[in-house]
């Protein structure tokens, strides 16, 4: 019964909501790019080089300033710079993939292995071994923010409603994309663009144009999940910090069937499942009615087997936007 | 889905006959003859100190020299494309703009004629430490070996229309399967290097197996079962080192026992007793000897026919009475077994045991190796090499000028761009359009290959 008792633990679902968060956004920023019709495998890389670039201007009005911790709005106009190079990659991912038509996959993996190599040659000559000389500085990280009367509710509140910027911001940008995605427009253009891009051009669209900015868009997304790791979670930047959450947001993409709403489920479940290993690693874990203690590698794997069998029983023909990852003639 | 496929090129630009092969290749004999003589005279001396020796610029430039000259001499030949000069271009462009990002990194306290320095010195750095330095070739060729066989995996799955992102995995699982047949089963010499090869690539065709199942029987995109598969087969091999196959005997560090004597590749030192200081082993023999099979498989056999229709348009491959279930269940599989294999060569060439990190991120590199020779399996193991060299030579890089190792990885993926988007580099250079440059895209998968 510990595991029952463990999973209506309000600390738990709150941890997995901030483990959820790079997931979800990375799996949003996916979603924007291939709605329009571009396979966007680049978003591990995208996320690492924002991480980055918000800690080296954090840093940078950090040692300005000579003041650390930084002040929240300091923070979040590193934040501005972290999306902004999101925004800039992705707009570089465009550019190949549409501009010079270069396969996508082949693109993605070209910001994939620049991202390491770029934040590795920077990391080394301004952070490891330039102006803190050693270990980096922490600039310091987003405060938590509580929401007056919600945070009161049981439960949900301090799930949901005592949470640093990042995550908020996950849940509006998941609330918005579905919104704009369905109801608007432009979402309406992004999904014609991302089906059937001839018929799309007959009406009038300009299919160059809206490809581009979605996936800028999807860029700058990334680029917001790349902050929550240097801004909010850790507060310097590491080596290969993101870990694959690139790759798991993909993942969440696809299980989640290109919706805004499916990939913040499938980023709950991934977040949930590291979530649930910090806690078992603390406290162990005992499996019902022996009292066998889980080795936590083991619930570590859960999530993903889950995927997989739900992919294989439920989700199996999830469909994809037709026109994804083929580049667009005139 | 849609996957894009031209299957094979009308013509490939760079072909020389048979003639002009031999020819060749004893002009380049001839021109590395100085080096390679004092190991003939009547008092022999290792190939290392030959090569340390023997190796000055001008011998390099004579080297180049006479390789540009044959290389001209192909081209002129009638019927020669011009396709190959974009690849070569890219390659070349890639290193150019790699200086240019060495310079920019050489420190801001330095001067732009050091700089520049600086960043000659680099290459020259690399270039000693992949190649040319004492044993560096044989570290290179150790490097490549995991790089071509996990390569042509991905290569083998890009051809029939999967995108198989789990050679990490597979690799992992591989290895897992190796060591055991390594250490706990005990068999005479010759019999037992090859068990342990094989129960890797058992255990990566397994690992690779699963997806390709599920793909086929029930339509799951493999792209997220390799990547879910990729984590559970770090967390396995992690538990399982930690504890089942943990060797109580180490107190350094968590790790498998080792493996038996009689289950370790042998090493060119054991057969060439000349040529000490060098790791090389025989997998790297092995892993040519896979490249040349899968080529084979794939265009001498009825099974790679297959693979290749299924690949590039899965509902003619129906039409055409192929069971295009199986083709991606066998494909899945084969190309676990590359990569398994891989893992299973590193264990018995180079670690000898596994320990608790031994992934090393060949599943991504693997990827970049495919679509550098555009999932050619014969130009697997130039790209391998390649980017062996470059890993091998981004160590010395490091030493000898202090600029980051990581800038290698930056070059990595410029040369994967440049050769990626031929576009991009007939712009740079304003070179025109072929006629046949369609036939410059490869038979890849382009979405999810849903």
């Amino acid at each position: 019964m510990e595991i029952l008792k463990a999973i209506f633990d309000s600390g738990l679902w709150h941890a997995a909501l901030i483990a959820a968060t790079p997931i979800a956004l990375g799996a949003l920023s996916g979603l924007f790019s291939e709605r329009a019709g571009i396979v966007n495998i680049g978003i591990e890389g995208m996320m690492l080089i924002s991480a980055l670039t918000s800690q080296l201007f954090a840093q940078y009005i950090a040692s300005k300033w000579m003041q650390t911790p930084m002040e929240p709005y300091a923070l979040a106009l590193a934040a501005l710079v972290g999306i902004f190079t999101g925004l800039l990659v992705g707009w570089f991912h465009a550019l190949l993939s549409i501009r010079f038509k270069v396969n996508q996959i082949i693109s993605g993996t070209v910001i994939n292995i620049a991202a390491l190599g770029v934040t590795g040659a920077l990391y080394n000559l301004y952070l490891a071994g330039g102006i803190a000389g050693g270990v980096p500085v922490s600039p310091g990280t987003f405060p938590v923010i509580r929401i007056p009367v919600l945070s009161q509710i049981p439960f949900f509140g301090p799930v949901l409603f005592e949470n640093q910027p990042v995550v908020y911001s996950m849940l509006i940008v998941t609330l918005i994309a579905h919104y704009v995605l369905f109801f608007t427009p432009w979402g309406l253009r992004t999904r014609a663009v991302g089906e059937h891009p001839r018929a799309a051009d007959t009406l009038g669209i300009d299919v160059y144009r809206v490809r581009y900015l979605n996936v800028m868009i999807g860029g700058a997304l990334a680029g917001l999940a790349g902050t929550w790791f240097t801004l909010e979670w850790v507060g310097v930047f590491n080596l290969n910090m993101t870990g694959g959450r690139g790759f798991i947001a993909l993942a969440a993409m696809i299980f989640g069937r290109w919706t805004p709403f499916g990939a913040f489920i499938a980023a709950l479940i991934f977040g949930l499942a590291q979530a649930l290993q910090i806690k078992a690693q603390t406290n162990g874990m005992l499996l019902p009615f022996t009292g066998i203690e889980i080795p936590y590698q083991f619930l570590v794997m859960a999530p993903y087997i889950l995927t997989m069998l739900v992919l294989a029983g439920f989700g199996g023909r999830a469909k994809a936007p037709a026109a994804d990852g083929i580049p667009y003639e005139k | 889905m849609t996957t894009g496929a031209i299957d094979q090129p009308k013509s490939v630009g760079f072909r020389p006959d048979g003639t002009q092969w031999v020819i060749g290749i004893l002009l380049i004999l001839g021109a590395l003859a100085p080096v390679f003589s004092p190991m003939f005279a009547r008092k022999p001396i290792p190939l290392n100190l030959a090569l340390e020796q023997g190796v000055t610029p001008v011998r390099i430039v004579t080297l180049l020299v006479v390789m540009a000259l044959w290389a001209y001499w192909v081209w002129r030949q009638p019927g020669a494309g011009k396709a190959f000069r974009v690849p070569l271009l890219a390659v070349l462009t890639a290193f150019v703009v790699g200086a240019v990002v060495l310079v920019l990194a050489a420190g801001q306290d330095k001067s732009l004629g050091d700089r520049l320095f600086l960043a000659l010195r680099g290459y020259g750095a690399m270039l000693d430490g992949a190649f040319l330095k004492k044993a560096a070739l044989t570290n290179t060729l150790v490097a490549s070996t995991p790089l071509i066989l996990t390569g042509l995996g991905v290569a083998l799955g890009f051809r029939a229309g999967l995108f198989n992102i789990g050679a990490e995995g597979q690799y992992v699982i591989g290895a897992i399967f190796a060591v055991f047949v390594g250490y706990a089963i005990h068999l005479p010499p010759i019999i037992h290097p090859i068990a342990v090869m094989l129960a890797g690539m058992i255990g990566g065709g397994l690992w690779g197996a699963i997806p390709g199942i599920l793909k086929a029987k029930l339509g799951a995109h493999e792209v997220i079962n390799t990547i879910m598969m990729n984590s559970i087969a770090i967390l396995l091999a992690d538990w399982l080192i930690n504890n089942l196959m943990k060797d109580t005997g180490s107190s350094s560090a968590v790790r498998t026992p080792i493996i038996d004597t009689s289950a370790n590749l042998p090493q060119v030192v054991e057969i060439f007793p000349k040529m000490t200081g060098n790791v090389l082993h025989l997998g790297f023999f092995i892993a040519i000897l896979f490249a040349v099979a899968v080529w084979w498989l794939l265009w001498k056999t009825t099974i790679g026919f297959e693979l290749r229709t299924a690949g590039s348009n899965l509902d003619a491959a129906r039409y055409a009475g192929i069971r295009a279930e199986r083709t991606i269940i066998l494909a899945m599989t084969l190309s676990g077994a590359l990569a398994g294999l891989a893992g299973a060569i590193q264990i018995q060439g180079t670690t000898r045991f596994m320990p608790t990190f031994f992934a090393a991120g060949y599943g991504f590199d693997a990827i970049a190796v495919a679509l550098l020779a555009f999932n050619h399996p014969i130009a697997v193991i130039p790209a391998g090499l390649l980017f062996g060299a470059l890993q091998t030579g981004a160590e010395v890089l490091q030493i000898r000028t202090g600029a980051s190792k990581h800038i290698v990885s930056i070059i990595q993926a410029l040369i994967l761009l440049f050769v990626a988007a031929p576009a991009l580099i007939r712009w740079v250079y304003r070179l025109r359009a072929t006629p046949d440059a369609g036939t410059e895209q490869v038979a890849m998968t382009r979405g999810w290959g849903g």
